[in-house]
């Protein structure tokens, strides 16, 4: 088969066998007796209904809100701390059992924790966000500064490169390819986190949404909140992909070339 | 300019100690090129660091311009072999190379001074490259560039030219002195290749194995300025060339014919 | 070269900016930093955790923090130990463990079949990307309500909600690691008669280990995550569950000592799956490094 078949064989696959699918679930959907199940023209109409735009602002808002807040908190006290331990070995040797212990606990386990701690509420959803988040971050940060190369280090230190501007214009950049895979576990966590502590720990969010729907069998409003969920992910990825392709232009080309 | 004095480096302590080198002792005039040579092994590297303040002596000292050398002092600028670990990817060539002066706020127009640096090192028109997109030769250039834009007083060269392939070392080694010949920079080269460091340098420093201390000091008297062809036809260059090799290997003292006058080590 | 030279012209330059000669090196050390001296680790790791502990115990007893939101470190302690002797503690670890293990079980058998399937056959890859590429990135929790809804609080909810989670790391690295099987040993087997069930038994499924041990790492933390948050929302029983149950009752000493349990967990099957990866990495990395 010539190149060209083959590519057209290969678009034509994807797309028939896509739209096989759809058709399938969509008829399964419709014909199905089960109560699990809602007619996806039903579910595309609750979509509709609900998060463009009518309860956008009073669920679909504060979601977002409580995962970039909590996110962003994770990545400064994760890179801050993470700087700090990087540079002690002392520190480093202090901390590792606890550290580690803390990235290992399941992070749902805290969460009743943070209820008793701090509340229900969009304060409790951030704080556990950043709080389980904060440690990939962390950890990334200190491998990276640990792992800085040592002739950088030598060049660094022989032109006299210091304080803010080592910082700024060496470290960071240096150990950003790992910071940036850090905060990409972290993102998929996040997500996690805030869906939980919705269905659990608030009154209003996409997570409390799609609990009630169940609960009051508003099936197609559930459908329509995990489709919700599923589309925030793949944008919040590919956002970060991006930002991360940015940000290491030098870096993956360098490995290229 | 310069003043070795006394200089050792001992690694480790107790059963495994390592004595890299052991009271090396040699001076360096200004706007002398002098080169340091040694067995595999034998601390170059070692005595370079400690010379750039960069590693901290086990005991002896550096003296620059009379003053005691404890960090990198804003005179030297050092060249690394590794040009790919030393340079930053994350700059392009220019701001690789204007990255260093903003311990020396006392330069008035940095920019300008970068673009001559890098035209001097032949690389006008790159400014806008990143390291990746160059070859090897073209960031060692860099390298270099970045270091004689820091206007230093001496310029410390650790094995800078091994990792390139032998037609771009033969330019480089001609951009350094070429370089030189242009700024008075003084120079100390660190290699273990015994031809480029006879055909670069005033004076070579011939080290012994670990603990190494200076052998013997052996004065190149070939005329200046150097040329790839010419100078390393010159009679004197295969004697000179020769008589270090035999140093390096051990069998000091027994040319086969006669060379020029030798310099003994002053120690 | 004529003109305006500006590294000629450099400015006079004020004198050495070194220490005056005669002092001793500022950063003067004898011998090893403590740091770096054998057992050193261990050492200030045990101090670490004993500092915690003991801010813990003061803070709480001080009254800093109030004992019913921090109670001090030795009840939390004691707490755990004396749970260790009730078979209710060790029905919920097993009950944690039960559904961790059944769920990351059909996960990684579905999803290393599923990986190298994907890999190994451009067409199915090309067949299935826009659907795999939907289906991803819905978070597993996502199906609770779901999951509630057909399973209800049996052990089933718990083992879907696993596999959602843990399926797809698993399928991504098994799918990596057969893209990753060195071409030339593949024309290799191929010359040599080996069938494409040979191949795979022989050539693929070997090359691919590494990825997929390292996928099984991933997965076996993520299937605890999820195990745990099922507990913990839907009420299966578990670990998470009793954690939840503390919580509601005000018992607030035995939800820290059920919280570090799963800690512990979490920390040995880490340690039990990254033993596993590491000599599989070595092995796949250093015969890398021959060629």
């Amino acid at each position: 088969m010539s190149a060209r078949t083959r590519r057209w064989v290969l678009v034509g696959l994807e797309i028939g066998v896509t739209a096989l699918i759809i058709a399938g679930v969509w008829l399964y959907s419709e014909r199905a007796v089960s109560y699990v199940v809602a007619p996806v023209p039903d579910i595309a109409a609750r979509f509709r209904e609900t998060f463009l735009f009518a309860q956008f602002g009073s669920d679909v808002l504060p979601s977002l809100l409580r995962f970039a807040l909590g996110f962003v908190i994770a990545c400064i006290v994760g890179v801050g701390v993470g700087l700090l331990l990087g540079r002690s070995l002392v520190l480093r040797l202090l901390t590792t059992p606890i550290v580690s212990f803390l990235r290992s606990t399941p992070a749902v386990a805290l969460l009743p924790l943070a209820i008793v701690l701090i509340g229900i509420g969009t304060p409790m959803s951030v704080f556990i966000i950043a709080f389980v988040c904060c440690w990939p971050i962390l950890l990334n940060t200190t491998d990276g500064v640990v792992e800085l190369d040592p002739t950088l280090r030598a060049t660094v230190e022989s032109y006299g490169i210091t304080g803010l501007d080592r910082l700024r214009l060496v470290i960071l950049p240096a150990i950003s390819p790992r910071v940036l895979a850090g905060m990409r576990t972290s993102i998929s966590l996040a997500l996690l986190l805030l869906v939980v502590s919705e269905m659990i720990g608030n009154s209003n969010g996409i997570g409390n949404f799609i609990f009630q729907a169940q609960q009051t069998f508003a099936i197609a409003d559930m459908w329509a909140g995990i489709v919700l969920l599923g589309v925030l992910g793949y944008l919040v990825n590919t956002a970060f992909g991006a930002v991360e392709r940015r940000l290491l232009r030098w870096h993956v080309s360098e490995r290229r070339a | 300019m310069l003043e070795v004095q006394g200089l050792s480096k001992t690694y480790g302590s107790g059963a495994t100690a390592t004595r890299a080198i052991d009271h090396i002792e040699f001076d360096v005039s200004e706007s002398e090129f002098v080169s340091v040579v040694g067995p595999s092994g034998c601390g170059k590297t070692t005595l370079l660091k400690c010379m750039a303040g960069l590693l901290e002596p086990t005991s002896g000292r550096t003296m620059l311009l009379g003053h005691q050398v404890t960090r990198s002092p804003p005179e030297m600028a050092v060249v690394f072999q590794d040009y790919s670990r030393s340079l930053f990817p994350w700059l392009t060539v220019r701001r690789n190379v204007a990255l260093p002066l903003r311990r020396k706020p006392e330069i008035a127009d940095r920019e300008r001074l970068v673009a001559e640096t890098l035209a001097a090192v032949g690389l006008a028109g790159f400014e806008e490259h990143y390291p990746w997109q160059l070859s090897g030769g073209m960031q060692q250039r860099v390298a270099i560039a970045r270091a004689l834009a820091y206007q230093p007083k001496v310029l410390l060269m650790d094995e800078p030219f091994a990792s390139v392939d032998a037609q771009t070392r033969g330019e480089l080694e001609d951009l350094v002195l070429s370089v030189r010949r242009r700024f008075g920079v003084t120079c100390v080269l660190v290699t273990h290749d015994i031809d480029e460091a006879v055909y670069m340098s005033d004076r070579v420093v011939v080290l012994t194995s670990p603990p190494s201390r200076v052998l013997e000091t052996v004065a190149i008297d070939l005329p200046r300025p150097r040329n790839q062809v010419t100078t390393r036809e010159h009679p004197s260059f295969g004697h000179l060339r020769g008589h270090v090799y035999q140093l390096i290997k051990g069998r000091a003292g027994r040319s086969p014919a006669p060379g020029p006058e030798e310099e003994f080590a002053t120690t | 070269m004529e003109g305006s030279d500006a590294l000629a012209r450099a400015p006079a330059q004020p004198g050495p900016v070194v220490s005056p000669s005669g002092g001793s090196n500022v950063r003067a050390r004898r011998g090893r930093p403590f740091a770096e001296r054998r057992g050193a680790a261990f050492a200030l790791g045990t101090l670490g955790v004993l500092l915690v502990f003991a801010l813990a115990e003061l803070v709480s007893r001080a009254n800093i923090v109030s004992p019913q939101d921090i109670p001090p470190a030795s009840r939390i302690v004691g707490e755990l130990v004396s749970q260790l002797g009730t078979s209710e503690f060790w029905s919920q670890v097993g009950a944690t463990l039960l559904g961790w293990a059944v769920g990351l079980g059909i996960a990684t058998a579905g999803g290393i079949a599923f990986g190298v399937l994907l890999g190994s056959s451009v067409y199915v890859r090309a067949a299935l990307r826009p659907t795999v590429e939907f289906l991803r990135p819905v978070p597993s929790v996502a199906l609770i309500p779901l999951a509630i809804l057909v399973w209800g609080q049996d052990l089933g909810s718990k083992v879907f909600l696993v596999v959602v989670g843990a399926l797809w790391p698993i399928v991504i690295q098994s799918m990596y690691g057969v893209s990753q099987v060195d071409d030339v040993a593949r024309d290799t087997a191929r010359s040599y008669g080996l069938g494409a069930s040979e191949r795979l038994r022989f050539l693929v499924l070997p090359s691919a280990l590494p990825f997929i041990a390292t996928g099984l790492r991933i997965a076996s933390a993520t299937a605890l995550i999820v195990g745990v948050t099922a507990e913990v929302v839907i009420g299966n029983k578990g670990l998470g569950n009793g954690i939840a149950l503390a919580q509601a009752g005000g018992n607030v000493e035995l939800m820290y000592a059920l919280i570090l349990t799963t800690g512990v967990l979490g920390i040995a099957i880490h340690m039990l799956f990254s033993a596993f990866e590491r000599p599989l990495l070595r092995w796949h990395t250093s015969q890398r490094g021959t060629e």
